[in-house]
């Protein structure tokens, strides 16, 4: 862990054209802070792997409606009117994948593995262009794994080392993205010091976090 | 009672003590009212809460803890946090015992669509295609017919949620189980006759010679 930065500096770290992870489920879990500083500076051409895209003004949402995303792989956008919007104008380029996969795939890029096999999606529009493999009689789909430049982390205690823990609902993608992003910013609700985080209640190993939002002013 | 009531009621029978259920949101959501707490059934939320509890009183709600519709909720003791690989390890993996899903078709086949409708709904499956696929028992709660239009088809028209024949199908008209030689006529809804059924199912319905009328949860 590199130490703490303020949004402005850690916004800074992420270019044109970037691709991030970004933790949260309808904007629960999702580093508000950061996505603020993104916004404010403006680096557009963004590909965003999400669970999905939230709603006009609050997290990712805040992304879309700035007009800075090119390109969404999400398992759900139906309660953000502007990115279907945006995809329909063809503005966003859209992969839906079902939470499930997208998940197993983020884990798959994260953790080392060359994809997921899974039944899902099997004879549906799913399946198209993929390849279906047998394994001792069942069919499954290969899904291929996902990485990204930048995961961006909402999490709820950092220690200063940067273990991370998170609250209820707002684990979700969080954990996973964790291993994903080859920059991990992590954007705690508090920073607390090192032994407050108990070691078997760390969830993301500090080791894995380059750089922790400073606390809220 | 309106109809999403009734839909309600009757698929609360249908949860059995110690199981964990997952519920979509809107008209599905509704399920658990009818589910007394004496039951020690678990809620699943898949954005990840097992022991998903009621909404907390006014002033309480915590940004941190809410349902796959993003509304408030509580949660019950015994209850975990989990992320959404585990969420949907116990999704697809077949540690849950029952979903139930709203739909917009299903057909002869026992085959739902539920997720999109070409160019007019594009919101993106979430996590119906997993549900679908792994849950040890899926259930169907939806109106019967829309917009005049019956939803139980001989052929789906609208794209497949997932390859597996759902267990059953409960409507405002009736229930109707899937299975190997088509989809069979169960039961009725308090007051509704064979040929009223008949008449609004654009399907063939296999009908035994004994429908009795739904009985409802409390």
């Amino acid at each position: 862990m590199k130490g703490a930065l303020r949004p402005e500096a850690a916004a800074a770290l992420i270019p044109e054209g970037a691709s991030l992870m970004i933790g949260g489920f309808m904007a629960v879990g999702s580093p508000e802070r950061l996505i603020d500083a993104i916004v404010a500076r403006g680096v557009g051409g963004l590909t965003v792997i999400a669970n999905d895209t939230a709603m006009p003004g609050k997290g990712i949402g805040k992304l879309i409606s700035a007009g800075l995303v090119a390109r969404v792989v999400a398992s759900h956008i139906g309660l953000n009117p502007e990115t279907q919007a945006r995809m329909i104008s063809g503005e966003i380029e859209c992969e839906l994948v079902p939470q499930g996969t997208l998940i197993e795939r983020i884990r798959a890029g994260g953790m080392g593995l060359g994809g997921v096999l899974t039944p899902t999606g099997l004879a549906t529009e799913v399946e198209d262009g993929k390849q279906v493999i047998e394994v001792e009689g069942k069919r499954f789909l290969l899904e291929t794994p996902l990485r990204a430049d930048f995961a961006l982390i909402g999490a709820w205690q950092a220690d200063y080392v940067g273990n991370l823990n998170y609250m209820l609902t707002a684990h979700n993608f969080n954990p996973i993205i964790a291993l994903a992003g080859r920059t991990v910013i992590a954007e705690p609700d508090s920073i607390v010091p090192v032994g407050v985080i108990p070691p078997d209640a760390v969830k993301t190993p500090g080791v894995l976090v380059d750089h922790l939002l400073i606390r809220a002013a | 009672m309106d109809a999403k009531e009734l839909i309600a009621r009757r698929v609360a029978r249908e949860i059995m003590p110690g199981m964990l259920v997952n519920l979509g949101i809107g008209l599905p959501s509704m399920v658990a009212t009818y589910v007394p707490a004496s039951l020690g059934v678990f809620f699943q939320a898949e954005n990840g809460v097992i022991g998903l509890g009621a909404r907390p009183p006014e002033g309480m709600e915590d940004r941190h803890l809410t349902d796959a519709g993003g509304g408030f909720v509580s949660a019950v003791p015994g209850a975990a946090s989990i992320d959404s690989a585990m969420s949907f390890g116990l999704i697809r993996g077949g540690h849950l015992d029952m979903t139930v899903l709203g739909g917009l078709q299903v057909d002869e086949a026992g085959h739902l669509a539920n997720w999109k409708v070409p160019g007019k709904m594009v919101p993106g499956m979430g996590g119906a295609m997993d549900l679908v696929t792994g849950a040890a028992r899926v259930i169907v709660a939806m109106q019967h017919a829309a917009k005049g239009q019956s939803k139980i088809v001989p052929k789906l028209t609208l794209p497949l949620t997932a390859l597996r024949r759902v267990d059953l199908v409960v409507t405002d008209l009736a229930v109707i189980e899937p299975g190997e030689g088509g989809l069979i006529l169960r039961e009725r809804a308090p007051g509704v006759s064979l040929d009223e059924i008949r008449a609004a199912t654009d399907a063939a319905l296999v009908i035994p010679g004994e429908v009795p009328e739904m009985t409802l949860a409390d």
